[in-house]
């Protein structure tokens, strides 16, 4: 068989490239829907013109993103049956179930309010109105909770007994399932983490006018927001990310391993993280390399003297556990996977700290700051992205871990050249998207926030623009 | 009664929900070249579904992802053995969906132009293709003894399986362009009448043929009679519809839509993906469903849910019950 054709290969870049593309509107949609809702919040309880300005600015945007969101997710669902059709028989029984009460119980309240939202201006009572917003957001951060439930499966598998004859994993306790020590400690910080990309894109949104000296009544208390609401939610995605971390080391030691490329287990000043390696193309031995001791051990089991499991070491345990093969992933993805997205999302907290000392009181701070400033949506993008891909890598050569291979989950009856048909298709459509909604989201961010809707003269009501398509 | 006979038709239920409520939206975006004479024409026919489209094709998710947790083998078969089926069918729903969310972004009539193209394809190839899909699990389709289709996807193109196509696509057709004439004042309301008339007659003939032969081919007493009152209904609603009585009109297509799953699904019970090649390779609700525990947890959920659901999904119609115009559109501030 021709090796690009290969089921396997061309199966995995594409769910490869449609995740990755998927997940660059979710952190917004989750983290912007609640954005939207404080603002609201706000000018319902203050009245003040510049919240209701924020709200409808930034529900555009929003919206521009939202739809999708949500197509490029049907996507994601059907791909499980349609490419990887022996994993879905494998764990089925275990992983439909969250998958299908995050349809049931998320995404219709989602689906249902957002429509509420976007047509119910004037036609609702303005606290109802609220209500829709903020249900939206309900909707979408529990789906976020049942997707990486059911992710915490494949990377811990929990709840499930083997049916041999049947050859598959079957559930034996949905509130074990669902408390997935993996999954605890990954909603929140996948949850703070989008949180980060919403205030990254309103710091972007904010620096850009305000360093043009325009709209500064709606944007510059929009920055200070944002500001905010970075250094809390990094401070956040932080502390959960170190959880995580030591969750993980309990359940995939071997990623952790990968993570820092360390071969041999180490213990103590030896368990050092290196913020910077340069290798042999090989990647088998290091040339140079920026160490800080002690800190791997101290991520990994929060001790100064604990041991971390190299690869090598692993690779031994694993070939006697599960027989032969290579049971590492990638090292140089998720060595660099892993340091782009802590080393990123450090500096998002240090430079929004630093947005807060140059604007303190008012004041307005050089050019080159706001230049730096305007960076801040794309790069807690890239820092989100290459999160997924260090998880999601770093899971290889598994599936779900310990039980089911990547090789072993891919459908037995779809062809290469039908794969390679979808892989092209979908890179098309999506390329061509995401080229007419960046031009649309930079549009409707230039245009910047309409302004003040004037109250009826009469009756002092306010005259929404209703949005209609 | 067993979990997995219950399931069996809470997903039919899911796919009807889904077929009547996303079988207008479909409807009504291919009605656009008929009944949109203008620009303002297209936007009243949009913004008839517009707070509603997205709730209404979350039924498909939810119908899907209820497929996997309740019956694995069944979603895993359908899905890899109808693979090109199936990415035609997403790569339409992006392009419509995307498209409602983008026309209206830009002033200019050409690009406005280019995304009602999307919306016509886009809403008639799933239309097309979910009557192809349905009509081959109905038939049967070739199997191997670990249930992976062996067949090609020129196979699925069979004259029983377009013909349920053909049927889905007109049903939806129709009904879109009746839940038009009970959203709209006007002129488009009395032309999207008019073209409900004729092309409920075309309906009427194909769904007809197609209940007949499913009943004949592959149907059981129970089936036939689901069948006749699939048949009684679309031609009342037809008769309804010829009287002026729009939503009594629009009302009898969601219960012939309704019905003609039920006659599928019916026809089907108790497999859920017979093999046509050899009858030991058929998935039944017994080889194909997940475990008791797994399907106890679920209808438990689905139980408690179902009613709140339905609740917030028939408020939010509610809410939107005002037919539009066209001066509601050229009035609104874009």
């Amino acid at each position: 068989m021709n090796e690009w054709l290969d089921p396997l290969l061309l199966s995995r870049w594409q769910f490869g490239l449609t995740t990755v593309y998927h997940f660059l509107f979710v952190p917004l949609t989750i983290g912007l829907v609640t954005t939207v809702a404080i603002f609201q919040t706000a000018w319902y309880r203050t009245n003040k013109a510049k919240y209701l300005q924020l709200t409808h600015f930034f529900g555009k945007i929003f919206l521009i993103n939202f739809a999708m969101g949500v197509v490029t997710g049907i996507v994601q669902e059907f791909q499980f049956g349609m490419n990887w059709s022996d994993y879905s028989r494998f764990v089925g029984d275990v992983f439909g179930a969250p998958l299908a009460f995050e349809g049931i119980t998320a995404f219709f309240l989602e689906a249902t309010f957002i429509g509420l939202w976007i047509f119910g201006w004037d036609k609702l009572p303005k606290g109802l109105h609220l209500a829709t917003i903020w249900l939206t957001t309900v909707g979408s951060i529990a789906s976020a909770y049942f997707i990486i439930a059911a992710n915490a499966f494949m990377q811990n598998p929990v709840a499930y007994q083997i049916n041999a004859e049947k050859g598959r994993a079957e559930l034996t306790s949905i509130g074990e399932l669902l408390t997935n020590p993996i999954a605890l400690a990954a909603f929140p910080h996948t949850i703070f983490a989008c949180f980060m990309v919403s205030a990254g894109l309103i710091i972007s949104v904010a620096a850009w006018h305000l360093s043009r000296n325009q709209h500064l009544e709606t944007m510059r208390p929009a920055l200070k927001f944002g500001l905010w609401m970075m250094v809390i939610s990094g401070a956040l995605t932080t502390l959960m990310g170190d959880q995580l971390s030591l969750a993980m080391v309990a359940a995939q030691p071997m990623k952790m391993a990968a993570a820092e490329a360390m071969y041999n287990t180490a213990s103590g000043a030896d368990a050092s993280f290196s913020i910077f390696t340069l290798g042999t193309p090989d990647g088998v031995s290091e040339l140079f390399s920026i160490r800080i001791p002690y800190l791997l051990s101290f991520l990994s089991t929060h001790t100064f003297d604990g041991t971390v499991e190299g690869i090598n070491n692993l690779q031994e345990q694993y070939v006697q556990l599960y027989g032969p093969g290579d049971y590492a992933p990638i090292i140089w993805v998720t060595y660099w996977s892993f340091r782009w997205m802590i080393g990123l999302g450090i500096a998002h907290i240090l430079v929004a700290v630093a947005g807060l000392w140059v604007t303190r009181k008012g004041k307005s701070p050089r050019t080159w700051i706001w230049k730096i400033a305007i960076w801040s949506f794309p790069m807690s993008l890239l820092a989100m992205s290459v999160g997924w891909v260090f998880t999601e890598m770093g899971r290889q050569p598994w599936l779900v871990f310990g039980l089911l291979k990547t090789s072993d989950g891919v459908s037995p009856n779809v062809s290469g050249l039908e794969i390679l048909i979808s892989l092209i298709a979908f890179t098309l459509l999506y390329g061509a998207l995401a080229v007419v909604e960046f031009r649309l989201i930079l549009k409707a961010v230039q245009k910047g926030p309409d302004d003040v809707p004037v109250p009826d003269p009469v009756s002092g009501e306010i005259k929404h623009t209703t949005t209609v398509y | 009664m067993e979990l997995n006979i219950l399931w069996f038709w809470i997903i039919a239920a899911m796919f009807i929900g889904y077929f009547v409520l996303d079988g207008f939206d479909f409807g009504v975006g291919m009605s656009l070249p008929f009944l949109g004479k203008d620009d303002t024409d297209r936007r009243v026919l949009i913004n008839t579904i517009g707070p509603v489209w997205d709730l209404n094709e979350t039924w498909v998710i939810v119908a899907g992802a209820s497929l996997f947790a309740a019956f694995p083998e069944w979603y895993a078969t359908m899905f890899s053995g109808f693979y090109l089926a199936l990415l035609l069918i997403l790569l339409a729903l992006i392009a419509r969906g995307v498209s409602f969310e983008y026309r209206h972004q830009r002033p200019e009539l050409k690009w406005k132009k280019s995304f009602d193209t999307m919306i016509v394809v886009g809403s008639a190839v799933p239309a097309l293709l979910w009557g192809v899909a349905f009509g081959n699990v109905v038939r049967g389709v070739p199997l191997d003894e670990n249930f992976n289709y062996i067949g090609s996807f020129f196979d699925l193109l069979n004259p029983y399986a377009l013909l349920a196509g053909l049927t889905t696509l007109l049903l939806f057709f129709t009904h879109g362009v009746i839940f038009v004439s009970t959203k709209t004042e006007g002129d488009i309301r009395v032309r999207a009448r008019a073209l409900a008339i004729r092309s409920g007659l075309v309906t009427i003939v194909v769904a007809a043929s197609f209940l007949v032969w499913t009943t004949l081919a592959y149907g059981t007493l129970a089936s036939g009679i689901l069948a006749a009152v699939a048949a009684v209904a679309l031609i009342t609603a037809y008769l309804a519809n010829l009287r002026g009585n729009e939503r009594t009109a629009f009302g009898l297509m969601a219960v012939t839509i309704g019905f003609a799953v039920l006659t599928l699904f019916a026809s089907l019970f108790p497999d859920v993906m017979p093999a046509s090649n050899d009858v030991a390779n058929s998935l039944t609700i017994e080889n194909a469903s997940s475990t008791p525990y797994t399907l106890q947890v679920m209808s438990w959920t689905a139980l408690i849910a179902a009613p709140v659901i339905l609740g917030y999904q028939g408020w939010t119609y509610w809410v939107f019950r005002k037919r539009i115009s066209r001066s509601h559109i050229e009035a609104a501030v874009h």
